[in-house]
């Protein structure tokens, strides 16, 4: 991936981060730091990566699906969406408003480009399960992502489906699970440890890679990667920081789930315009 | 006495659909054999998925399917299918609008043996209080049929449970008076109204041919349709026959008799008796005993019509 390509998938990313903070802040609640860490992956795949992509024609029947299993991920995939031309971008500020269409958990009746909803843990890799047994059934050719919370697979019914995409072969199906360390209690290591994480995915039947989730060269060319595994399902871990792309945010399991006060915004969004305008100039 | 159960005629509607519709995929989650599929994933192997004991991964799985315009029809047995899978049949399955149809198989106290781990006495209440979800209970194999070829046909999500054993007609073959989310009147009357589903449907029936000899005419219906309930045949039946009785093979709470309640006390109050099973587990037996036991037969049912009648001060001839 050529630095110009870099450029300008780090600008969409900081876009949406800046769209994201807005949204939370209009709605005073919402999930900053795991949107934050999950933004610059969404922004590869729905900018570079996912096929047969029509934000005129969300339901297409061959495109490539996207499953948020962590659905508190909205305030990256809203923005993600809106950028990518599915709703209008103004209508982020109604956020979790009353009667608002955009509500806290990702909901694919209500809002263009969502294939299902989630919101509660541990259900996205099993309905992606799905979509990729329906993909070989039909011998369409869409491939399937499905991004976790680390905290989130934790819950057993991933561990379920897992099963079933190492039994069924489905190497049409790419699950990521967003690294970033740290769940609402705490450090993922501390509430329930996942490592050996590699290993666990490896011997359910699944390739495993691991990356920079922050690396968009690194995220694009693992995707490209995935499509050269035969026979088996592919695992990404994903590095990744909590926060990401606001200094005091970064590593800090406080912005796990509360909004930030005005100062906070105000500092936060001065650092997210900066790194904009500086990819910009 | 016939000898197929209900879900050995879920079989039959499947295979005969299934070779024209591509779309419908069979789900089961090691239940092929108690789900009476096995002859399906014989014959349409492309057509049928096996999850393993992981009732939350097989609907979950199913949605995902259905997401992508394909028909899932998951079966498992009701108890593990209603509770243990209830977040993503909520969901997955209702919230998200995917057209799955969830078979709940050897549903009530069909495992009756089993003891009440594998009784499902509250699924009506679980799933029919989820907004989108609709919660069929039909009383034989003939109705089983016409109420498989309606689902298959149709694109909203649905729950239908049946039990394990055969039980015996209510109808006979082509003669259902089959017609969607209507109940179906199995005798007209004017004194009482008796409302059942599933298996105590025909119990019911026996109950009305009781009380006629005994001079009380009693209208029966089949209200299989639990939700989308029958509401006009619920109305009338309070308008035109002052008292209801109700009688089902489920918890006394948030089952057909509390929904029935709640229109009757609503819109046109009558006393209504609702028959099920009691607040605590059921005692494990045989489904005649365990039935027997808690006076869900049609020698109970009849007592318990008579008594409210009789309580509501009507004057019937003796016999």
């Amino acid at each position: 991936m050529d630095n110009v390509k870099i450029r300008e998938l780090s600008k969409i990313a900081t876009k949406a981060r800046i769209l994201g903070l807005d949204a939370i802040h209009s709605a005073n609640s919402g999930h900053i730091g795991g949107a934050f860490s999950a933004v610059d992956i969404m922004t590869v795949l729905f900018f570079e990566t996912m096929r047969n992509i029509d934000p005129k024609n969300p339901k297409q029947p061959n495109r490539d699906r996207f499953v948020l299993s962590k659905g508190h991920g909205t305030a990256a995939l809203y923005p993600t969406l809106a950028l990518r031309g599915f709703f209008p971008i103004e209508d982020l500020k109604t956020f979790r408003h009353i009667d608002s269409y955009l509500s806290g958990h990702a909901e694919m009746n209500h809002v263009p480009g969502v294939d299902m909803s989630a919101g509660s843990l541990g259900q996205g890799l099993s309905a992606a399960v799905g979509m990729a047994l329906a993909g070989k059934l039909d011998h369409a050719g869409y491939r399937v992502y499905a991004m976790m919370g680390d905290g989130e697979i934790q819950e057993g019914q991933i561990w379920e489906a897992a099963m079933a995409a190492g039994k069924y072969k489905l190497d049409n199906l790419v699950g990521i699970v967003d690294y970033n360390r740290l769940q609402i209690d705490g450090t993922v290591a501390e509430v329930m440890p996942l490592e050996p994480l590699k290993e666990k995915w490896k011997s359910f039947g699944w390739e495993t890679f691991e990356i920079d989730g922050h690396d968009y060269a690194a995220i694009a060319q693992v995707f490209e990667d995935a499509k050269q595994i035969k026979n088996k399902p592919v695992m990404v871990i994903a590095n990744t920081v909590k926060g990401k792309g606001v200094s005091f945010m970064e590593n800090n399991v406080n912005w796990h789930g509360h909004p930030p006060a005005e100062d906070e915004y105000q500092r936060a969004m001065a650092e997210l315009k900066k790194a904009l305008e500086d990819l910009e100039g | 006495m016939n000898t197929i159960p209900n879900r050995r005629a879920i079989c039959e509607t499947l295979m005969e659909k299934a070779g024209q519709d591509k779309t419908i995929v069979v789900l089961c989650s090691d239940s092929r054999g108690s789900a009476s599929l096995e002859p399906f994933a014989q014959a349409y192997p492309q057509q049928f998925v096996e999850v393993g004991i992981a009732e939350q991964d097989l609907v979950s799985i199913a949605a995902g399917m259905a997401s992508c315009g394909l028909k899932p029809f998951a079966a498992s047995p009701a108890c593990f299918l209603s509770t243990r899978s209830l977040e993503q049949i909520k969901v997955d399955v209702a919230y998200s609008q995917n057209n799955v149809k969830l078979i709940g198989i050897s549903g009530g106290i069909s495992y009756g043996p089993l003891g009440m781990t594998h009784h499902s006495t509250q699924d009506i209440a679980c799933i029919a209080s989820i907004p989108g979800m609709r919660v069929y209970l039909p009383s034989d194999r003939h109705q089983t049929k016409c109420l498989m070829e309606a689902l298959v046909a149709d694109d909203s999500p649905a729950y239908l449970r049946v039990g394990r054993n055969p039980v015996e007609d209510v109808y006979t073959s082509g003669q259902c008076n089959f017609v969607m989310d209507k109940a179906t009147v199995l005798q007209q009357g004017k004194d009482i109204t008796i409302i059942a589903c599933g298996e105590m449907v025909r119990e019911a029936q026996k109950a009305g041919e009781i009380l006629k000899q005994k001079g009380i005419s009693a209208r029966v219906l089949d209200m299989y349709c639990v939700k989308p309930i029958d509401r006009q045949a619920v109305l009338d039946a309070a308008r035109e026959t002052g008292s209801i009785l109700t009688v089902e093979e489920h918890s006394a709470f948030g089952g057909m008799g509390s929904i029935v309640s709640q229109i009757v006390s609503t819109c046109c109050p009558v006393p209504v008796v609702n028959m099920a099973l009691p607040d605590q587990p059921a005692i494990a037996g045989t489904s005649r005993q365990v039935f027997d036991y808690y006076g869900l037969n049609a020698s109970g049912i009849a007592e318990n019509a008579e008594r409210m009648i009789k309580s509501s001060g009507k004057i019937y001839p003796e016999h």
